[in-house]
């Protein structure tokens, strides 16, 4: 094994076990404790993809912000009567059902899913020649122009729906 | 596929990162050595100003900080589309400044609204 | 491997000024706020009290190290760490001088966002941990503000990155070189510099440890050195906002080039720009009142967000035009 591939051995068997730990916690806030070093692990793998920026907004937007808002909702619950209750409901062989037949679903991409990819047009010498968030800046609003401004629409939704659930709420 | 590329400049990154996690734990370490324990129940008691505490400590509170930590996650990603934006300003051109402005009207319809409604206003 | 010794030997530099630099900063914000106030200050241990930083160090060591019963162990003993770490980590990115830095990474800035942003769980999560009602509240209320100020935060940087086409902080201050952004983007360095004190937690925002209502905020119950370590972290954390301000508005290290000027170590001026911000810290400090915390919020959401935005439309247009 090559060093690089090491390391993916390492972030693979790390996402995996860390995502188990995440699930199985009876602490719901200890479970989003795991999670932060979950998603910093996923910065980790972005970067050994030679994606920096994608790793910066891992940490800045789903550490800094999702999960801060996870936090915030898991914090009202009151843990010493979730720790009393059983941990897996009935409806957990639902759960394995569906995740099984996801799975079922990923097998025959496994055969398309290439280790080596022929190199696209952005290799690492031309993205790291001009830096990766000008690389990022100039193909993502050109190219990929109307998907960036449907972005806006869901925010503006979000924003929205924000609002109006917890309206109801106050209220 | 990360099959032939080590981020190698990020090794300062990571180095740092470990050394001050050395910083934190060896202070307490140090301490640990030192210093006294002697804990009796009173002594243990959460601080309620002298009085024996009454309640449970983590209550129910407002929802303000639900409609501030789910507009911080929207404003956030917003920010986050401005920061490449930003770097390639110079190369987007008059074209690049449309689309952002198409963008940042858009988001601030929402912010409108979120303010007429009272959500941006704390009691 | 040499050079991985010369790295963590750049490390230990860095972080063993930045703990000595703890220290006695807070022997002179008690020094300067003492003569705002026509008070003395520290004038017992040592001349003029200048070994007051050692005998609080060793104060801390030797306190007993209390932790409340029905506190959350784990989260309790990993909160303070996450801050210093978040805190001293930051000094990664800073350019010192032209070739002294500890990482040279193009996201440099987002790297500093990224790390402020898992910074704001050791306040959320001491206040939890705690199993008391003024951390609590004390740390829901603080961790509201740094995540409301966190937008305006970024929000300002963004009008820098658009001068400098990078967010490498030695890009940044190479692009300085003729002017400091100060000149170009006042309105955003004005929202920073607010963002950053609120961030910090400092006074006039300091609603953490609003004594009055709150007692110590989310480090009520918190004693000996691990309230050491959070004490660490935000002064920490002052430091890398006022390094920040001064690479991203004031030309970081760059100085006069001029007369004997040329001569001083680029590094001074660096650390002349940082203290005078820190300067800046305890002045208001010891001249402002505290804000309310509604008004704090409102504040945040309502005027510096919009502020933020405004600058970037106007700072977008100028540059069309010129």
């Amino acid at each position: 094994m090559t060093l690089p591939q090491i390391f993916f051995a390492y972030f693979a068997v790390a996402l995996t076990g860390l995502s188990l730990l995440v699930v199985t916690r009876r602490n719901p806030v200890h479970g989003v404790m795991w999670m932060l070093i979950l998603f910093i692990h996923v910065a980790g793998l972005y970067l050994f993809l030679n994606a920096e920026f994608l790793a910066a907004i891992q940490i800045i937007v789903y550490a800094g912000a999702i999960l801060v808002l996870y936090l915030f909702v898991v914090m009202l619950l009151n843990l010493k009567k979730i720790e009393k209750e059983r941990k897996f409901q009935h409806i957990w062989i639902v759960g394995l059902l569906v995740s099984v037949a996801f799975l079922t679903l990923l097998i025959p991409l496994l055969g398309k899913f290439s280790v080596y990819p022929p190199p696209g047009e952005y290799s690492v010498e031309r993205i790291n020649s001009e830096g990766q968030i000008m690389t990022v800046g100039r193909v993502l609003y050109t190219k990929f122009l109307l998907p960036f401004e449907i972005a806006s629409l869901i925010l503006l939704v979000s924003i929205i729906g924000a609002v109006v659930l917890s309206k109801r709420k106050l209220n | 596929m990360s099959g032939n590329y080590i981020p190698s400049h990020y090794l300062p990154v990571i180095s740092i990162l470990a050394f001050s996690v050395l910083v934190g734990l060896g202070a307490l370490i140090a301490g640990l050595l030192v210093r006294p324990r002697r804990p009796y129940e009173q002594k243990l008691a959460p601080y309620e100003s002298g009085n024996l505490p009454v309640g449970e400590p983590r209550y129910r509170f407002s929802v303000k900080f639900y409609i501030v930590a789910m507009l911080f996650v929207v404003f956030d990603v917003e920010a986050v589309f401005l920061y490449p934006w930003a770097v390639a300003y110079d190369r987007l051109g008059l074209f690049g400044f449309v689309e952002m402005m198409i963008f940042i009207v858009i988001l601030l319809v929402g912010y409108v609204y979120a303010w007429k409604k009272g959500a941006l206003t704390w009691e | 491997m040499i050079e991985f010794a010369i790295l963590i030997l750049k490390i230990a530099i860095v972080i063993g000024a930045v703990l000595l630099h703890v220290a006695y900063v807070v022997y002179f914000e008690r020094k300067v706020i003492g003569h705002m106030q026509s008070r003395l200050g520290p004038m017992r241990v040592g001349p003029h009290g200048l070994l007051q930083p050692i005998a609080d160090g060793i104060k801390l060591f030797f306190k007993e190290d209390i932790i409340p019963a029905h506190a959350d162990k784990p989260i309790f003993y990993i909160a303070p760490v996450l801050g210093v770490v978040a805190a001293l980590s930051s000094f990664a990115v800073i350019p010192f001088w032209e070739s002294f830095h500890i990482a040279d990474i193009n996201i440099g800035l987002l790297y500093i966002l990224a790390l402020s942003s898992v910074g704001s769980y050791s306040i959320i999560l001491a206040g939890w941990a705690s199993n008391s009602k003024y951390s609590f509240l004390g740390g829901l209320r603080s961790s509201a503000q740094v995540i409301s100020y966190e937008i305006a935060m970024g929000l300002s940087l963004v009008g820098v990155m658009m001068l400098a086409g990078s967010a490498n902080l030695r890009d940044i201050v190479a692009a300085q070189s003729g002017i400091p952004f100060i000149l170009f983007q006042p309105i955003a360095f004005f929202v920073f510099l607010m963002a950053a004190i609120a961030e910090t937690n400092r006074a006039p925002f300091d609603m953490p440890e609003a004594e009055s209502e709150l007692v110590a905020g989310y480090a009520t119950e918190y004693s000996g050195m691990r309230f050491g370590l959070f004490f660490m972290a935000e002064y920490a954390g002052m430091f890398v906002m006022s390094a920040i301000a001064s690479v991203c508005f004031l030309g970081g290290w760059s100085g006069p080039d001029f007369w004997l000027f040329a001569h001083v170590p680029k590094v001074v001026w660096l650390l002349l720009k940082i203290y005078a911000f820190i300067f800046f810290y305890f002045w208001i400090r010891a001249t402002l009142p505290r804000y309310r915390y509604d008004q704090l919020m409102n504040l945040g959401w309502k005027f510096f967000i919009p502020l933020a935005l405004a600058n970037i439309v106007i700072t977008a247009l100028i540059k069309l035009a010129v």
